[in-house]
Order: structure tokens, then sequence, then C-alpha cells
């Protein structure tokens, strides 16, 4: 087979490549072209469609092109987010392609001149029934607990599902949030002809070569247990050594600009300063540290190496920066030079191995076109776990129970979730994670949210109910929405349907942070996540920072004995895309409309009542609807209630299994005195009191149906994750 | 008063520790590894995280950082020392405490808040607290199963140097009699695995941890 | 120069967790006839002479109260 053919690169692709340089590339050129004409690094069939996202906005700081997104949290400090998947890795070796999914996230924070302060994670997979899956579970969650907990990060929030087209193409999106002084931040460009360009971090080995960028360019086969070598490996130790590094660098303002080394190693980081700067830049691969001997420039140009960073610094600092390196016992050296010519040129010792031009290398790769079109049918099957005939009460033990609704503790205390002393609300104890920011008087909130099967019923509806689904959450503790990150998790968008779930998914995400308000300052796409049997659901994962005032009135308390519960909002619950639906082997085509704008104002009546400490507890109405959410409150204040939907039924009209299981946007059980609820009425905003908190049971009236369970029952029902996981 | 907080490649929970000795009323100062006078300090931190990485043995490298041969000194005059989680663990490396950290039962890290019952004790750390008093600190760590051989645990039960036990039931790693911290014999030095640094702010969980950083103060002071 | 092997287990008689943890997973993964599992470390080096390999065994590689350790020169 043609060289480019196994590298990748489509007989077109090589032609324009030949074309570009007027000659035939060699082996180094090759492997870098190879590399950064990938989907994974060229975006080439996504670049064309998030175009269409808004990323503009009064808080916005570093918007999409930047290491990471940043928006102004007051006070002289911007917060730094984004997410990233690293979903194919994972696949492979579950502990390290999570473990450097989540050091990958945080290099891209520390190269804005950021200190995380935050790490959540969306995960998927298949059901649990599977060993495989037991076996990719029990693996990505000790790799994530491995290199935050020993970064001292707290990983404080996430979410994790399972559903049959996960099996084999887990998702594991990994997000992190970082804090630093606005005007200390640092952009990727380089810049100033003459200066110097410095390698720190970890030697440079073999790890990943022809690794991530390779593997998500192609769909995942059998027999991939052989990729296994080209799997990174983490080291948590080395990075914290380098994220002090960077920020001493930075506080004594010795580097132009920085960037760190993920996919496509140097050849990608040193490109893209050169591309965003307008420059170019010379690299001698005989300059930089090695772990191994004998190693090929083509291998140190591409190695994935982890924990490294690239910076531009004026020659006259260059023996400082050294220095401040040795001082954190990492390695450094200088290895290139940033040049006026406009050319990437690879070195070994002084002799020219390769040159390219760099528009050719980062931007030059074609952008394609999508070729959508709406399935037929619902392609994903459907399974039957739900007993026939099971009644109401039976329903709603079997979805609190379900792999996706049951408690995740399990997972949550395998993380480190209060280092830093900043946690409000600890990962799986409110429906956002809230963090204290003393330096600007005030605390975040964040929250990370996809949903594949709803999107999958209705990419574009479903997308925006994810998006509506995350700032629903943030208004349970307070917070209003500053930005939003996204991880677009699709199967081979070179078929017409996923072509289809994309486009639709991208103008559903368009309307609802334009429908919000808000601006996506930043995000990651990974494709043909597709096995010959077919995509995965189509997964948009939204992730969000908000910001609250107070972060003594945040939410996130227990209901109480005595307490009146309320539903407010626009919520017209049905069972369409429901994990009812879902249990029943019923799913497919469809959802209902959703008017994003009595959603917002349902969203930001509740984040005011929270705000002003009136109302202590929020939830949102989501996975299992209304009875899930009602028993979820109970079993965690060991209260129960009484209540009844029927006022439910009477507004929207529907049937008695909508109203207790049904699912959907714009709902908030509400729970607290009558008065404090009754404030927030004549608001426009949907208000109905259901009944009140007391008792031992979980009591729901709906017509002519009922649940009625113990909480006791509820809770072990909602508790039996562990026993699944670990057989 | 003045703490001195150590600091080691790969420290994590250093400025927490600051933090909570600056809640609890006094000044502090980190010490970076390879420093070697501990003059002015009146007491001594050894923080949590993966120094070293936790590379060969938890706390094994740490030991021979050259400030921990001053904390040596400074402990064998009498001074104040305090070793969380894997500070713990660097004391017991180094001979300042009795016993050793195994991996925990489950063998997973675990992060969860937790009770612990204060023992009888006549440390200046546990001033501030009654003997059968319970706490609420959280805890977080992958290696904190308290071992001791039958012998040396035999004498640290008599001599009263444990300090704290898992409340009931709560023993999240295996500990032997759920041994949670210990003395020295002299009782100046303390190790524990969970972490009060962390249970001193309202906001962020409970201020049981107070009652510790404020100890020594009433009788070093 | 001589290379020295160094195994380094966990003493008799006290709870090797992980030792346990994959002693267990055993079963499931279809092999019988295993037991006694117990999960170490091994360092290996290359040193002038072994005079004080065995100090350094004491002071640095193993921890005496809780492991056993094994030298063996190549």
């Amino acid at each position: 087979m043609a060289k480019h053919r196994e590298l990748g690169l489509t007989d077109d692709e090589f032609e324009l490549i030949k074309k570009k340089m007027d000659r035939e590339p060699n082996a180094v050129e090759l492997a870098m072209f190879s590399l950064l004409w990938s989907e994974h690094c060229a975006y080439k069939h996504s670049k064309k469609l998030l175009g269409k996202l808004p990323t503009e906005g009064p808080r916005v700081v570093m918007g999409p092109g930047e290491n990471a997104g940043a928006v102004d949290i007051g006070s002289g400090y911007s917060i730094a987010f984004k997410v990233e998947s690293h979903n194919h890795p994972s696949a492979v070796e579950p502990f390290q392609g999570a473990a450097t999914g989540v050091g990958g996230i945080l290099r891209d924070v520390i190269a804005l001149g950021a200190r995380p302060i935050a790490i959540l994670d969306s995960l998927r997979f298949g059901e649990l029934d599977s060993e495989r899956t037991r076996y990719l579970v029990d693996g990505v969650v000790r790799g994530i607990g491995h290199y935050g907990n020993s970064m001292g990060i707290p990983t404080v929030g996430g979410e994790i599902y399972f559903e049959p087209p996960y099996e084999q193409n887990c998702l594991v999106n990994a997000m992190c949030v970082g804090i630093a002084k606005t005007d200390e931040m640092v952009r990727a460009a380089a810049a100033g002809t003459g200066n110097k360009v410095v390698l720190f971090g970890s030697k440079t080995g073999r790890d990943g070569i022809g690794g991530a960028s390779v593997l998500a360019s192609a769909e995942l086969e059998e027999g991939d247990a052989d990729k296994r070598p080209t799997v990174q490996i983490g080291d948590p130790f080395e990075e914290s050594k380098v994220l002090e590094c960077c920020q001493e660098l930075l506080a004594n303002d010795l580097l132009v600009s920085l960037q760190d080394l993920g996919a496509a190693g140097l050849t990608s980081s040193a490109g893209e300063m050169a591309s965003a700067g307008g420059t170019g830049i010379d690299i001698d691969v005989a300059l930089v540290p090695l772990r191994e001997a004998d190693m090929e420039p083509f291998e140190i140009m591409v190695s994935e190496s982890q924990e490294r960073m690239l910076a531009v610094v004026d020659p006259a600092k260059v023996d400082a920066v050294l220095a401040i390196c040795s001082k954190w016992q990492t390695d450094s050296a200088v290895i290139g030079e940033v040049t006026d010519t406009g050319v990437f040129r690879i070195l070994k010792g002084g002799e020219l191995e390769g040159e390219i031009a760099i528009d050719a290398l980062v931007d030059g790769c074609p952008l394609y076109d999508l070729d959508p079109a709406e399935p037929a049918e619902w392609i994903y099957g459907n399974q039957v776990t739900l007993r026939e005939g099971a009644d109401p009460s039976e329903i709603a033990l079997s979805l609190l129970g379900a792999s996706s609704i049951a408690s995740k503790r399990w997972a949550f205390d395998q993380y480190d979730s209060i280092v830093g002393s900043r946690t409000v609300h600890r990962a799986g104890s409110a429906d956002a994670a809230v963090l204290n920011i003393p330096e600007s008087d005030r605390a975040i909130a964040i929250s990370i949210d996809g949903n594949g099967r709803r999107v999958a019923c209705a990419p574009f509806q479903g997308t925006i109910e994810a998006a509506l689904e995350c700032a629903a959450n943030l208004a349970c503790v307070g917070a209003e929405p500053l930005g939003v990150t996204n991880c677009l998790n699709f199967g081979n968008p070179e078929k017409p349907t996923v072509a289809w779930q994309l486009s639709q998914s991208v103008l559903g995400l368009t309307a609802a942070c334009e429908g919000l308000g808000l601006p996506v300052v930043g995000g990651n796409v990974s494709l043909y996540n597709e096995t010959p049997s077919g995509p995965i659901y189509p997964t948009p994962v939204i992730g969000m920072v908000g910001e609250l005032p107070d972060p003594a009135k945040a939410g996130g308390e227990s209901w109480r004995d005595g307490d009146w519960v309320a539903l407010v909002g626009p919520f017209n619950p049905s069972l369409a895309g429901s994990e009812l639906e879902k249990a029943r082997g019923q799913l497919g085509a469809g959802l209902p409309d959703t008017e994003i704008p009595p959603v917002r104002a349902a969203i930001e009546l509740v984040r005011d009542g929270v705000r002003s400490g009136s109302i202590r507890t929020a939830k949102d109405v989501s996975d299992g609807g209304i009875s899930t959410v009602l028993s979820e409150l109970a079993l965690e204040s060991g209260v129960g209630c009484d209540v009844s939907l029927d006022p439910v039924i009477a507004v929207h009209d529907c049937s008695d299994e909508d109203a207790l299981f049904g699912e959907g946007p714009g709902g908030f059980i509400l729970a607290g005195d009558r008065q404090s609820i009754e404030l927030l009425g004549g608001k426009g905003v949907q208000i109905e009191m259901l009944g009140r908190v007391e008792g031992n049971e979980v009591k729901i009236k709906a017509g002519e149906s009922a649940v009625e369970i113990l909480v006791a029952e509820a809770k072990a029902s909602f508790e039996s994750l562990p026993g699944r996981i670990e057989v | 008063m003045i703490w001195g907080v150590l600091q080691f490649p790969g420290s994590c929970d250093e400025r927490d520790a600051q933090n909570a000795c600056e809640l609890a009323g006094a000044d502090t100062r980190l010490i970076w590894q390879d420093e070697t006078s501990l003059d002015g300090i009146d007491g001594v931190i050894v923080p949590g995280g993966f120094s070293y990485g936790d590379y060969l043995r938890v706390g094994a490298i740490a030991q021979f950082a050259p400030a921990m041969a001053a904390v040596k000194e400074f402990a064998a005059g009498g001074g104040p020392v305090l070793g969380i989680c894997n500070g713990f663990q660097v004391l017991c490396e180094s001979g300042l405490l009795p016993g050793a950290l195994l991996t925990n039962e489950g063998t997973r890290f675990i992060c969860r808040q937790g009770d612990l019952v204060v023992q009888e004790s006549s440390s200046p750390w546990l001033s501030e607290m009654n003997a059968g008093e319970t706490i609420s600190i959280p805890f977080k760590h992958q290696t904190g199963r308290y071992f001791a051989p039958p012998e040396m645990l035999e004498s640290i039960e008599s001599n009263n140097q444990v300090a704290f036990r898992y409340a009931e039931g709560q023993n999240p790693n295996g500990s032997l009699n759920d041994i949670a911290g210990v003395t020295n014999e002299a009782g100046n030095v303390l190790g524990l695995m969970p972490h009060p640094e962390h249970a001193v702010d309202p906001l962020t969980g409970s201020i049981d941890g107070l009652k510790l950083f404020r100890g020594p103060a009433g009788v070093v002071a | 120069m001589i290379t020295a092997r160094i195994l380094i287990r966990p003493k008799e008689g006290i709870l090797d967790a992980q030792g346990k943890t994959v002693e267990g997973a055993l079963p499931a993964l279809g092999f019988s006839g295993i037991e006694h599992v117990r999960v170490g470390r091994m360092v290996e080096l290359q040193a002038e002479s072994a005079d004080r390999l065995e100090e350094l065994c004491e002071k640095l590689l193993a921890n005496p109260l809780i492991e056993d350790y094994e030298i063996e020169i190549v």
C-alpha cells in the first residue's frame, strides 16, 4: 500500500500536498502532514460547521483558537476552562488512556498560564453486564483518580452513562477549570524573529508514535490490542513539577508564548505556534532531550510523550528560564528559533531534514463539506429490560437502579474532591460543583452534561436539551453561566447518517447558546467513534462555568420534614427518549419541540431564588422524570413525601405515566417553606404546588396511578451500582 | 506561633495546611525540601500529597530530604510535629513514629468524610479535645492501612500513643485496631491519615480540625 | 560492574491487599489452581561492588518492618 495511504492520507490529499510543496514530501515531511492533516488535528470534517457557533460575550477573555477558553471573573482574575476527549486511547488501554486524557486537558489550561483548580469527567460505556465494560469502567475511573489526585487537583463532578452503542467505543471526556490573573495569561502565538524555542518537561521517547491522531482518524476494528504500544503513559508527578515551573516562569514574565504538547507532539505545537503568530520556526531535533537513543527525526517530531511544554523566549531571558526549570527538576533545552520565513524547518545538528510552508501544513488541509441524510428509521436497536406488567412502584424502583441513574458514589469516592480548600459542593452532592473563589469574592459553579440517547432521537432538539440541562444544573446552585465548552463525540462523518446527526447537533448547540445568550469559548471534536456494526449515539457533551455571588447561598441542601414541594417551569413531560422507553425497548426517532425562552425564564427564576438564600433545595427534572428526582431527594434526606401530579396532568393534558416518568427540559423540583416558594410566583413562570415532605415513603399520586415506595427501598435501589461493577 | 509547612516535589495539601494554621491564629511559612534550618519555627507540619510521586514506597524518598534531618532534630528537642496523610507516611519511614502504612484493604483510593474518636492522650496536639469525643474529618488516601507488628502494637496501645481511631464501622482501609493516628512516646510528634486541614471552614466541611491546629499553641506559645 | 536484581515482597503474615485482589480475580478470568499470590517490586541496578547492597535495601529499597527482600547478583 502506498505510504501516504498507510498514514491515513487520501490520494487527493497527497496530490494536494505535492502541489503545495512543488515536489514529493520526504519521510519526515510526510509524517508531519499525515498528522496535522488528520481529522483529530485539522477538524477537516467539522471546521465548517463549527464556524456557526457564537463565540463572543462581554466576559470572554480567551475564545476558540487558544489553548483553552477563559472568562473574566472579576478582581483581575479569569477562569480558564475546556473539555477534551480521549476516547480511542481509553478504549485500548483504559487506565493510561483516561490518565493521559486528564493530563492533556490540564496542560491546555496550564498553557494559558492558569492554575488548574478542578477536573470533571463525562464518561460513557456499554451496559454493565459486559465484562469488557466493567474492565473499562474500572480502569478509566482509576486512571482519572490517579492523575488528578496525584496532581493535587480536585475532581469535583462529572457523569457516567451506560448505553449499548458505546460498548466498543467508550467516551472519556475530561474537563479542566483553572484560575489565572487576567493580565498574566499568555497566548500561544509565536512572535519575535530570533526568539528562542524552549522545550521543557519530560524527555521525549517513542510514546504514542502514530498514536492519538491516527487512532482518532480511523474506526476501531478487531485486533486493536496490538495498538497498545502506541498508547501514551502519563506521569502526574512530572506534570505537577511542570505546572509549578510554568507558574513561576509566567509570574516572572519570562515567556513570550506557551503551548503544550499533545496529539502530534512537536509538529503540531511548533506548527500551531508559528501559524498563530504568522511566523516561521526552526526546530533542531538533535537538541531535544531524548529518553531513547537513536530516535529518527520523524519519530522525534511526532512523539506524543506526555508532560512537555513549548515556550518562545527572548534570548536575554533563556538562562533565567532554564534555571527555573532546573529548580523544579524538569528537563529543558533550547531546541529552535522563531524565524520570519513562514516555513517550518526541521534540522538535525544543523543539517536540513525537512521544510514545509506553515500555511500548507497547519492551514492547508482541505475542509470537507458533509453529505447529510436523515435516516429513514431508528438505527440503534432496542432491548427490553423492564418486566412487562410492572406497576408504577416497580417502575419507580427499577428506574432508580438503572445504571445511568443509580448513584455513582462508587466512582466519586475514588477522586480527591477537596484538595485546594475551595470545594463547597463535592462531587455528586448537588446538581453542580461549586468552588469558592475568595480572590474575586464570589464562587463559581461547574457542570458537564451530555445525552447521547436523546440526541439520537432528535439531534437538533436533543442537543438543545443537553445545553439547557447544563444551565439548569447551574441554576440549582444559584449560578449564572458565563461560557460554554463542548466536546462533540460522533461516528464516521463520511457516512450520511452521522453527517446529518453532526450538522443538526451543531445547529442545536448554536440555537441553545443564542437562546441562552452564552458564548462558546472552546471545545473539541471526536469523530470516527464507530465499529463495523455502527456508530455511537451522537453525543455532544456540554461543559459550563457560571458564577454566584455568595457560596453560602448555593442550594444543594436536602429537603426537610414539613417542607412544601413544588414543580417550577414549563416542563412538559413526555416518554419520548426516556429511560422508561429505553427499558421497555421502545426507543425511536423524535422528541417534542421545546421553546427556549420559557425554559430560560425558569432557569433564571430558580437561580435568583437560590442566590437569595430563600430556596435551599432545588433539583432539575432529568433522567427518570419527576418520580426519580423526588425519590432521590427522599433517600438523600431520609424523609419521604406525599405529593400529587394531578396539576401537571391537568396543565399539560398528559398521561399518568408521562407525569410520573416523562422527561424533557424546563422542570425544577423545589422544596422549602410555602412562603419562599410562593414568592417566586407572578413572574410568568409556572409553579405547581405538589405536596409535602413527610413520612418514610415516597408517595406520588398521578391520575389513576400512584408510586408508593419506602424511602429505604428507594435508597437500596439507588445504591445498587457497586455490586454490579465489582463482580 | 510560627508553623513551618514542609514542601516536597509532589506535595498537594501544603497550602491547605497553611490556611488551616492561619485560621487557627498562627503565622506560617513554607519550607522547601532542601532547607536545613528551622530557626524561628515553633512547630512543623509535614503535609499530605504524593511527595516524590510516591515512588518506590510512599514517603520513602522524602525521608532523606535535607529538611527532614532538621525536623528529626526539632522533634528530638520536643518541638511539635504533625504529619498528615503522606506526612504521616514520611514520619513513619523516618522512624519518628512507630509503624507503617500499607495499601488500603480495598486497594482503591477513597475520599470520604468520616468520624474519628479522640483517644486518651497527653499529647499537646490533643489538648483542645476530650478523650471519647467524636470529630468529623475527611480522609482521602490509597495507602492508609496502619500496621505495626504485635509487640510494637501492644506497646503503642499501652503507652496511650493511639491518638485517634476510626469510629465504629467507619474504618475505610483495614487499619489495625481502627487506628487513624498515633503519637511518638513523648507525644510531641503526631501522625494521622485523615485531613484536619480540610475541616476548618464551614463552607467546605466541618470545623472540627481547628481544634487540632490550636492544640500546641496552648501548650507551646 | 555487577548487575543486581533485588526482589522486594510484602512480609508473610501481613495482608497483601494487591496480591489478594489479583488472586481473587483469577477464577473469573479462567485460571484455576493458582494461590498464594504476592505482589511486590523489583529493583535492578548496576554497582561497582555488592558490598553495600544489603545496607541499601535496609535503608531505602525495602521497609524491613513490612517487607522482605532478596538480592540476586546476575
